[in-house]
């Protein structure tokens, strides 16, 4: 068996089971109940909204149930556990390393970049990820500094999700990953695909220490997570859970059409 | 001779006075007000300030014993924001505009600017935005700019009362933005009265005059500039997201940041206003939405919720959500706001409601009170023709208007950073 230890996907994996079955099931319409006589609204759907409108706000989301029970799970995930993680670190790291830190993961994730830019046959890019690479590897310290991208050489993002929607694959269904939070098929596919690459083929690989590979997924998470901005049901909207979806599959819209 | 060498001085001195008030003039970039109010001010223009200053985010309970509906469980304890200066200095509220937060950009840039130039600064939240309504509305229908303002003054004491102990302050400010602006002339008012800060110097920055002529006018901005109609808006939200991703694609150095929108207006400068204008307007029907479908959840408004229906936490709101973006806030104002004031006072009539959400208002209090200061734009969008000249009438010296901005466009321009600044330093200690 060729196959590495992949532990996001064998954690994604299980926590995806454990939850579907704590939420199968359920429901996203608010209970109505028979006894009760429901005086209609000032303004009600029927008179306000028209046919055939097409609505940007509506996005593909069979599974909302679930959905929206994994975005709460996440808001207490980060309240509880991965934001007091994330804030510990920023109080001991002192923010130039955490700097450091940032190039460093980027510099790993190149792999990526490299690819998916060769997978969606934009040569140039691959050439400027390969470059990059060595340039940030050697130069950069192991990729602690980042002087390509001051020597013209910008990092050229690229995933497998984006490289799926470049060939013309839909986003699918939206789907709320635990702990990593919106996405929908394609890009959860994408997701998937590029850990196992990743793992398997690119530096994990190189490595080859289960131990060094776990420390950097670790280290790595916590980085983004550092790096995002974004907090549950901070936005001020009640209907954050659709903002955010409309947002999403926007954002991924614009990063493949680069 | 001496006659001769006189004219010399004079002239000389004419240049001079010439020159200086050249070299003076306002150089913010973008003399279209729409511009101004959708791009702000650039980063590489803006006033330079502090990347991280030491924020506590802090809440508070006004109402314990408040049901809080299911849904809207996130807003049930209002947030704010503080930072303090390790010595005795003055203390500045701030409050934000329509429908923004205590941590929305502005507020993040005045705090960063009040706490460089050495204030204990504490941030806080519109009456407008969901988290207010729910957590610090006494009636949970905004709006009434008196009764929201006297709840904003409630909550600076309880704000006080609890972090009060750990910060020397030396005198109390008071400042606002747009909608927080005009609410800061109220709760001035209301202080003079109960006198429990005694605010020595209050500034109001592009305050609106008349609330009901800025919703109106804000209100038509979306409604009058998608093209073909609002049921059209998903063809203007597709165009705008394909101009975006053109941006991002070809434009160079192109990140999603606060800088985003300043690039994508350089890359692909739109041909008419048209789109700027629909945006402006978006963005205020996004804050209308939240704040009314707030109030009607926890109210029983009977709005666009039926009065009974009990909506749970994980519950789909999203038709409300589409029924809210067709209707104005003037909707609002007929079907919500204004029925509340006749269920308190059944005398009320709609043009007095109308006249009692304005500046002119108290106009006689600004006008005599020494503590005012005004700094607002010639071009700001939000004003009716002849509201700048009221403006300017009834503050006369105390007001600085510049030339352009739009709406708060101009808020991180390092003139008006130093404007607002100086208005305060002035009168510190």
């Amino acid at each position: 068996m060729f196959m590495k230890t992949d532990h996001k996907v064998r954690l994604l994996f299980a926590v995806c089971c454990t939850l579907v079955l704590f939420v199968s099931g359920c429901s996203v319409t608010p209970k109505v109940d028979p006894n009760i006589a429901y005086e209609p609204p000032k303004h009600q759907a029927e008179d306000v909204l028209r046919e055939g409108v097409v609505y940007a706000s509506d996005v593909y989301d069979p599974w909302e149930g679930m959905n929206r029970r994994i975005y709460s799970f996440n808001y207490y995930f980060d309240k509880f556990i991965f934001l007091p993680i994330v804030r510990t670190y920023e109080f001991i790291t002192p923010d130039y390393v955490e700097d450091r830190v940032s190039n460093f993961v980027d510099n790993v994730f190149e792999f990526n970049n490299f690819t998916n830019n060769l997978l969606q046959l934009k040569f140039k890019r691959t050439g400027i990820t390969l470059v990059r690479f060595v340039v940030n590897t050697t130069v950069g310290v192991a990729g602690l500094w980042d002087p390509a991208t001051g020597w013209g050489m910008p990092r050229q993002t690229e995933d497998f999700g984006q490289t799926l929607g470049h060939y013309g694959v839909g986003h699918g269904p939206y789907i709320v990953l635990p702990i990593l939070g919106p996405s929908n098929l394609r890009d959860t596919t994408g997701f998937v695909g590029d850990t196992l690459a990743f793992n398997n083929f690119g530096p994990p690989y190189w490595v080859d220490d289960d131990d060094v590979a776990l420390a950097f997924t670790v280290v790595s998470a916590i980085d983004k997570r550092h790096r995002e901005s974004f907090r549950y049901y901070q936005s001020g909207s009640p209907f954050e859970y659709g903002m955010i979806r409309m947002l999403y599959t926007s954002k991924r819209e614009i990063e493949i059409a680069k | 001779m001496t006659k001769q060498l006189g004219r010399i001085l004079l002239v000389s001195f004419f240049i001079t006075l010439l020159i200086t008030g050249l070299a003076g003039a306002y150089d913010y970039p973008f003399t279209d007000p729409f511009v101004a109010t959708v791009v702000g001010t650039p980063s590489e223009l803006s006033e330079k300030l502090p990347s991280k200053v030491p924020v506590k985010v802090d809440s508070i309970q006004m109402f314990p014993d408040r049901k809080v509906p299911g849904k809207l469980w996130s807003f049930s304890e209002l947030r704010y924001s503080y930072t303090r200066q390790s010595g005795p200095a003055p203390l500045i509220f701030l409050i934000a505009g329509t429908g923004a937060s205590f941590n929305s950009a502005k507020m993040i840039g005045m705090q960063k600017a009040f706490y460089q130039a050495g204030y204990h600064v504490i941030s806080l939240t519109s009456p407008t935005h969901p988290n207010f309504v729910v957590a610090a509305s006494t009636s949970g229908v905004p709006g009434d700019i008196e009764e929201d303002s006297a709840d904003l003054y409630k909550v600076m004491q309880k704000v006080w009362q609890k972090i009060g102990k750990k910060i020397e302050v030396t005198n109390f400010y008071l400042t606002g933005y747009s909608l927080g602006a005009a609410n800061s002339a109220f709760v001035a008012k209301l202080d003079e009265q109960e006198k429990v800060f005694n605010f020595r110097k209050v500034l109001l920055i592009n305050p609106p005059v008349s609330l009901y002529n800025s919703v109106l006018i804000l209100d038509a901005l979306l409604e009058e500039n998608i093209p073909g109609g609002l049921d059209n808006f998903n063809a203007f939200y597709d165009r705008l997201i394909n101009a975006f991703a053109d941006v991002y694609a070809h434009g160079e150095g192109v990140e999603f940041n606060n800088d985003f929108l300043y690039k994508a207006y350089e890359y692909r400068k739109p041909t008419s206003d048209e789109p700027l204008k629909a945006l402006i307007g978006m963005s205020f029907r996004l804050s209308s939405m939240n704040m009314a479908f707030a109030t009607d959840v926890l109210t029983k408004a009977n709005y666009v919720v039926p009065k009974n229906l009990i909506i749970g936490r994980h519950d789909n709101t999203h038709v409300y959500s589409k029924v809210l973006s067709r209707l104005t806030f003037l909707d609002y104002f007929h079907d919500v706001l204004l029925p509340y004031a006749q269920s308190q006072n059944p005398q009320v009539t709609e043009p007095q409601m109308i006249k009692k959400l304005s500046l002119r208002r108290i106009e006689d209090y600004i006008r005599t009170s020494p503590k005012f200061g005004l700094i607002h734009n010639e071009d700001d969008i939000i004003l009716l023709p002849g509201e700048i000249d009221y403006l300017r009438g009834v503050f006369g010296e105390r007001a600085k208007v510049f030339p352009s901005g739009g709406h708060c466009g101009n808020m991180n321009y390092p003139d008006n950073v130093a404007a607002m600044i100086g208005f305060f330093q002035a009168f510190k200690q």
